[in-house]
């Protein structure tokens, strides 16, 4: 069995599929620790991306650029993880259709 | 001679010392002394200014000072083009003013003089007042005296006038005293109404109010014989401001009236002085008056009318001031008759002399009045001769001279009057002639009823007990109807008010001379009385008529011809009427006495016989009672009627206005309410509605939000693929 060798177009492949599934884990995951952690996903599939193209294109900027996504996705967390909390001390939950006050 | 103008300002610095500082501070004899010293530097100035004018060579005798300049240069609308309105305080003294700043500052300083010793019972700020009034009225008596042109003479015209009311209202407590200021100052004011539309038609007519430049422009004029032209209306325009200023008929009502004022003030304002404003204005403008003989003649029918009126009315008065008053009326009226008749002169002579006369028989009536400790009725005195010789002496002085008996003063000016008169005017001769006698005859009554005769007053004590003072107390309040008593009933409740009881004032000892501050200036005027008529000697008795000659420069005028026979009377024919003129008075005195002194029953019975016209006479012709039936009554009448077109027509016109403001308000409102209100609520509830139906989609699920970004990536990716 031969191996084909991994191409840019693979890459994306994957990355869409990542981004596809935390999409939908967005859209209906109903707890919001698993929602918060398919925006992750939705990261890390641009950060795949990044760093395929940095890659292929001999330019360090785009692994600088994903260092900082996950920097950036580290706090975006920690603030998320607060929310949460304060969130679930309030209602005694986690689940999302508990947060509808943003209503007319 | 360029601080003339200063004459008057040193009785106004007088004024405003006793006036702001005196009525708070000064004791009584330094705000007397203040005025006295004020007026009697005026005088002494008024000497001076006089002998440089004398100096002067005879044509060009006037000295002219502009002060400041009061109006700059308006351009206004006269009769011929656009004149322009300036006019600058101009003293301006010639012979005729230099004649009555000698009268107002001399006989002035000597009334003040007399004022400290007849006003020393006021209380002490009063007493101030008193004589920053006093100097007040001289400083505008002396603007009016000296004023190169009309306004600054109305000025001082004004100003007399409200002196006047100030003065006559002293005693403001005492009602008839300040209705008598308050009649005083409204009749004035019609005299003062038709003066300034005098001075209105003036400019208009000549484009200047200076008095040089009008008489010049005058004499460039025709004389107005035929009909009646400008000329004439303005002179009698500003005859009637003299007439009401000088108490012409029929403008005489408020002089008797005045004499509720102190006696110093009815001597200097109310005889010598204010009074005879009006002469001196119409000699002022004997130019403008010589070109109107139409007016010149009403002038001298309504002089000789007021002359004869007043002497009748003088006649049968009880009031030793108020038959001074009609005397001083009676006398103004025979001024305007000399003026009548073009004899501006001899007007202004008798205006000279009478200063003298009358002043002192002021004085001594007030001496009188002070004696009696403020009787003023003649009934209730008699036989004072021997109590006050020299108040008799010298108003025995006085009445002669009035009376027109030689050597006095009052012979020489009445006689020129009357001799002037009978050259022009054969019938207002007569009855200048009749006056003459009644002139002597009231003069004597008063002086025979006063100091002949028994005494007819309340009874008094020598020792000061107070019975005694109590009685002299009374007496002021016995006699009630006698509404012109002001000493003793108004001594009483200014003391009550003022809490300053003055013992002295309630222990009267019986009449008495005055101390010498009054009787001072009493026999300086009837030194004056005697010798001022000298400076008038006519051609008749030798002499030279100096005064005619003196004020010749100022009153230019043309002879009035009246009739060819004016050319003047032969030397024995002259004589002849001054003959006839002393018998008419001596007839006047012998009647006096043989009614008043040998007969004494005689009047009353003549009183009681003819019952209506003595009426007549005591009621003064009704003239009072006309007016208050006319123009009182009118004006009340009309103010009455103007109340209810107010109360009915104004005040409904603004009612209704009201009205229909709160009617067009109301539709306003409801317009407000329902279309403009509703138009923006209407907005507010299409937008409501219309909101309705997209808040749907915020349902505030985020998945929802973010399914909906997901469905719109979606469709823009697709609408950009497949459009490529």
């Amino acid at each position: 069995m031969t191996l084909t060798p991994i191409t840019p177009y693979h890459y994306l492949v994957l990355s869409a599929a990542l981004f596809s599934i935390g999409i939908v884990g967005v859209m209906i995951r109903r707890n919001i620790i698993v929602i918060l952690m398919s925006i992750e996903l939705m990261l890390n599939a641009v950060n795949i991306n990044l760093a395929a193209f940095s890659y292929q294109l001999h330019n360090a900027a785009g692994q600088v650029f994903a260092i900082f996504v996950i920097a950036v996705a580290a706090a975006e967390a920690a603030v998320g993880l607060g929310i949460i909390l304060a969130f679930y001390r309030n209602k005694e939950t986690l689940n999302v259709d508990e947060m509808n006050t943003m209503r007319w | 001679m360029a601080s003339i103008w200063l004459i008057p300002l040193l009785p106004g610095a007088g004024a405003a010392l006793n006036g702001l500082l005196g009525i708070r501070w000064f004791s009584r004899r330094v705000s007397g002394a203040l005025a006295c010293a004020a007026i009697g530097a005026a005088f002494v100035m008024s000497v001076a200014a006089f002998v440089k004018l004398v100096r002067l060579p005879p044509d060009s005798r006037a000295i002219d000072v502009v002060v400041a300049t009061w109006i700059p240069q308006i351009p206004l609308a006269t009769a011929h083009d656009i004149g322009m309105f300036s006019v600058d305080w101009t003293a301006r003294l010639d012979p005729l003013a230099a004649i009555m700043l000698l009268v107002v500052t001399g006989i002035g300083f000597l009334i003040h003089v007399y004022a400290t010793g007849y006003m020393k019972d006021e209380p002490r700020g009063s007493y101030a007042r008193f004589f920053c009034y006093l100097n007040l009225f001289c400083l505008f008596m002396l603007v009016l005296v000296l004023g190169g042109n009309f306004l600054v003479m109305f000025v001082g015209w004004e100003g007399v006038g409200l002196c006047s009311y100030l003065l006559i209202g002293f005693w403001y407590e005492k009602t008839s005293a300040s209705d008598a200021g308050k009649k005083a100052f409204i009749t004035n004011r019609v005299g003062d109404w038709g003066f300034i539309l005098g001075i209105f038609l003036v400019f208009f007519t000549f484009g200047t109010l200076d008095f040089r430049e009008v008489a010049t422009a005058v004499a460039a004029m025709p004389r107005e014989t035929a009909g009646f032209g400008v000329l004439s209306l303005i002179c009698l325009l500003l005859f009637a401001g003299a007439a009401g200023k000088s108490a012409q008929l029929p403008l005489h009502v408020w002089l008797p009236d005045a004499m509720e004022g102190p006696t110093p003030v009815s001597a200097l304002i109310h005889a010598a002085t204010m009074v005879t404003a009006g002469v001196y204005m119409v000699a002022r403008n004997a130019a403008l008056f010589s070109h109107a003989p139409l007016v010149l003649q009403i002038v001298g029918i309504v002089g000789a009318l007021t002359a004869l009126m007043a002497a009748t009315i003088g006649v049968v008065q009880n009031d030793i001031k108020r038959v001074l008053a009609y005397s001083t009326i009676s006398q103004l009226g025979y001024m305007f008759l000399a003026t009548g008749v073009g004899a501006f002169a001899a007007a202004v002579f008798h205006l000279f002399t009478h200063a003298f006369f009358k002043a002192l028989l002021f004085l001594g009536s007030g001496s009188v009045i002070h004696a009696m400790a403020g009787e003023q009725d003649m009934q209730r005195m008699g036989g004072l001769r021997k109590h006050m010789p020299v108040t008799f002496v010298t108003m025995m002085l006085g009445t002669l001279a009035i009376a027109g008996i030689p050597p006095t003063a009052g012979f020489f000016s009445k006689d020129e009057i009357l001799y002037q008169v009978f050259l022009h005017n054969r019938l207002l001769w007569v009855i200048a002639a009749v006056t003459a006698v009644l002139t002597s005859f009231y003069m004597f009554r008063l002086m025979l009823l006063t100091f002949y005769g028994t005494y007819r007053g309340p009874s008094w004590t020598r020792a000061a007990s107070p019975a005694a003072a109590e009685q002299a107390a009374a007496h002021g309040v016995l006699h009630p109807h006698d509404a012109y008593a002001h000493g003793q009933a108004h001594k009483d409740d200014h003391e009550v008010t003022h809490g300053k009881a003055d013992a002295a004032v309630h222990q009267w000892h019986g009449p008495h001379d005055s101390p010498a501050p009054m009787t001072f200036p009493l026999m300086a005027l009837a030194i004056g009385a005697i010798v001022a008529g000298f400076i008038g000697v006519p051609r008749a008795l030798g002499g030279h008529n100096a005064i005619e000659r003196f004020l010749a420069s100022s009153l230019s005028v043309e002879p009035v011809v009246h009739d060819p026979a004016a050319a003047g009377l032969s030397n024995p024919a002259a004589l002849g009427l001054m003959f006839f003129s002393v018998l008419v008075a001596v007839a006047g005195i012998l009647t006096a006495r043989h009614f008043y002194l040998a007969h004494p029953e005689l009047p009353g019975r003549l009183a009681a016989r003819w019952r209506g016209a003595y009426s007549l006479l005591y009621n003064k012709y009704f003239v009072d009672e006309l007016y208050d039936a006319t123009a009182v009554r009118g004006t009340f009448a009309a103010a009455r009627g103007l109340f209810g077109f107010d109360r009915r027509v104004v005040d409904g016109a603004v009612n209704a206005a009201a009205s229909l403001m709160q009617i067009a308000s109301w539709f306003s409102h409801m317009s407000d309410k329902y279309v403009v209100d509703g138009a923006v609520n209407l907005l507010a509830w299409t937008t409501g509605r219309c909101s309705f139906l997209v808040r749907r989609i915020q349902t505030g699920l985020v998945q929802n939000y973010a399914l909906l970004m997901v469905l719109g990536l979606f469709a823009f990716l697709t609408v950009y693929l497949l459009a490529r």
